[in-house]
């Protein structure tokens, strides 16, 4: 049987389909189309809503693999890399896509060096080569200084991670339809050596800045731990998350979760607000997929300026009481 | 307890200048260091092997000059260091990376941990961690924060995914690979250093380990880069001046206007 498919890795928590796994459906759809084969979610849980994974279709699968059992519950990367690598020498997909996420970083390099399959990290653009039919995969490498083009050309699968957030997912078309396949575990697969003890939400403001829309981002401008209190103030009436340079969270102002840049997390969120942080390669390589960029710091020559939208050269310790007085008095309008 | 830590040599990229006319950077001066984030995974080794006994070896693919590498962390209190270097390594992609590291580790043979940075500052994959674990087939746990307790045999630790912390029981050996969180990396000590200058570091061939040919460099290496491109990453944004109270004034209005254009408030 030779290869074809192109499968894209659904993710779930506790039976709920995370958005990453329709995001990435759009950029299988688009490949499969290309290649004019069908378009899979593998997705592997246990008890996962029904109504979701019919959403799998709706935002453009032909086929949805489904394992499911109670051991399955939680991705433990050897119970799931066996599923997946039994899956693919049964179905024999030519591409397979997975989200940029812990799981999916954990997932994919566990199994490609056991299917011998090309893998590539972190791609913020995936095309198909004309002729070859070869996947054509695109990252930022040497922090985000040089865009790498990337190909597999003998092996079979091609795998890759793409950035989350990097796509919007298709709008939902209850008219498409499709299979859900129910997978049978071979016995053996169960790894059974790694066990999940717990699990405990981070305690602190919402944390999870690949995911938000909007974050304001605190540096070495802000000069002590107390001043975050402005970065706080003003996400909570934009209504986003915190976020701050490497140089901030080494000083211990705020924690590592909050870190943005190439050696903390990359975001795409629709407003970046760089507060007090002069955009050192690393930090601009976090930020580049962002919509929309603002910048206030005291420095007119900050590298931040170069990649803003929209940027102010000012003291922030009266630009961003400003913003934020300006701001409550809009919404005092609206209320009143 | 013994403990093995993969480190890569990487060109000193965090405050890496920009050429503004190419848009490449600008190489000249760069130093070579350990990538950053391999030093978490280096002090959690010598922070266990002070509590628990043992050694810890730091073991490194890459051109003979990866030799120093492996002597800084020998500063900073590792044990052992083996360099794996030859042309035929040349071009190792992820897979060959991982299957010539697992397999230096194999033949390393008793071990009982290994730790891994996250991933390295240059390439900025994070796949060699899971690769090696994979190839080892030994339980893996990427993301690790803390570890909670390690006993002879098993070991918990903590996970940093996307909303919080997980924990995860594995039996020993296994790999980590680690975040920043995990620890704090401390400076090498004169006594290290002058350690490190006198410590003999085997260097390792291919055939050394007995490796198939096919499997290593560009030859094992499924991937290949076609090309090689460089973003401009200038917006050219409005950049607006506030200076006094008035000038502060205005430059609030026009971002509130900004902002109200592209409907984010």
């Amino acid at each position: 049987m030779s290869y074809r498919e192109v499968w894209t890795i659904a993710e779930q928590c506790q039976g709920d389909i995370r958005e990453v796994s329709y995001e990435i459906l759009t950029r299988g759809r688009a490949l499969a189309d290309k290649l004019g084969v069908k378009l899979a979610s593998v997705l592997i849980g246990y008890k996962v809503n029904k109504e979701k994974i019919e959403e799998l279709i709706y935002r453009g699968a032909d086929k949805v693999y489904l394992a499911e059992a109670q051991e399955l519950e939680n991705f433990i990367v050897e119970n799931y890399g066996n599923v997946l690598i039994d899956l693919i020498s049964q179905y024999k997909p030519e591409i397979i896509i997975a989200g940029a996420t812990t799981s999916g970083r954990t997932l994919m390099p566990y199994v490609a060096v056991r299917v011998n399959a090309g893998l590539t990290a972190d791609c913020t653009d995936l095309d198909i080569e004309e002729g070859t039919g070869n996947l054509l995969q695109t990252r930022p490498a040497i922090g985000g200084n040089i865009l790498a083009t990337i190909k597999t050309p003998n092996n079979r699968p091609q795998m890759a991670t793409v950035r989350v957030k990097s796509t919007r997912p298709l709008p939902v078309d209850n008219k498409r339809t499709g299979e859900i396949i129910r997978i049978n575990l071979k016995p053996g697969l169960i790894d059974g050596r790694v066990k999940r003890l717990g699990f405990r939400k981070t305690e602190e403001e919402a944390v999870n800045i690949q995911d938000a829309d909007i974050i304001v981002a605190g540096g070495r401008g802000l000069k002590k731990k107390e001043n975050f209190a402005l970065i706080r103030d003003l996400a909570k009436r934009l209504g986003g998350v915190v976020g701050a340079s490497r140089d901030a969270v080494d000083r211990g102002w705020i924690s590592y979760p909050h870190q943005v840049g190439l050696s903390g997390k990359t975001v795409s969120p629709r407003l970046y607000i760089a507060v007090g942080i002069s955009g050192s390669v690393q930090h601009l390589a976090g930020i580049k997929t962002a919509e929309n960029i603002v910048a206030i710091n005291i420095d007119p020559d900050a590298q931040i300026f170069k990649v803003s939208d929209f940027g102010i050269v000012g003291d922030l310790f009266d630009v961003v009481p400003a913003i934020s007085e300006r701001l409550s008095a809009i919404k005092g309008e609206r209320n009143g | 307890m013994n403990i093995v830590i993969p480190i890569k040599q990487v060109p000193e990229t965090s405050n890496v200048k920009m050429d503004e006319e190419t848009g490449t950077m600008i190489r000249e001066g760069v130093e070579s260091i350990i990538n950053p984030l391999d030093l978490y995974a280096i002090e959690v080794g010598i922070e266990l092997k002070e509590e628990h006994g043992g050694k810890v070896t730091v073991i490194t693919m890459g051109p003979q000059s990866a030799e120093k590498a492996l002597r800084e962390a020998i500063a900073m209190g590792c044990d052992d260091g083996i360099l794996i270097t030859g042309k035929e390594f040349k071009g190792s992609d992820t897979w060959a990376t991982s299957f010539v590291l697992s397999s230096a580790i194999r033949k390393i043979g008793t071990y009982d941990l290994i730790l891994a940075g996250e991933r390295a500052t240059d390439g900025d994959t994070g796949q060699v961690g899971p690769g090696i674990a994979s190839f080892l087939n030994i339980p893996l746990s990427t993301y690790t924060s803390r570890i909670v307790e390690i006993t002879d045999n098993t070991i918990i630790v903590e996970r940093l995914i996307e909303d919080g912390y997980e924990t995860l029981q594995m039996p020993l050996p296994c790999l980590l690979t680690v975040v920043k969180e995990i620890s704090y990396p401390r400076l090498p000590t004169l006594r290290g250093k002058q350690k490190a200058k006198k410590v003999e570091i085997p260097v390792w061939s291919a055939d050394d380990m007995d490796l198939d040919k096919s499997k290593i460099g560009l030859n094992g290496s499924p991937t290949r880069v076609v090309r090689i491109s460089h973003p401009r990453i200038a917006r050219g944004g409005t950049i607006v001046k506030a200076t006094d109270e008035e000038s502060l004034s205005r430059a609030i209005d026009k971002l509130i206007n900004f902002l109200q254009e592209k409907n984010l408030i």
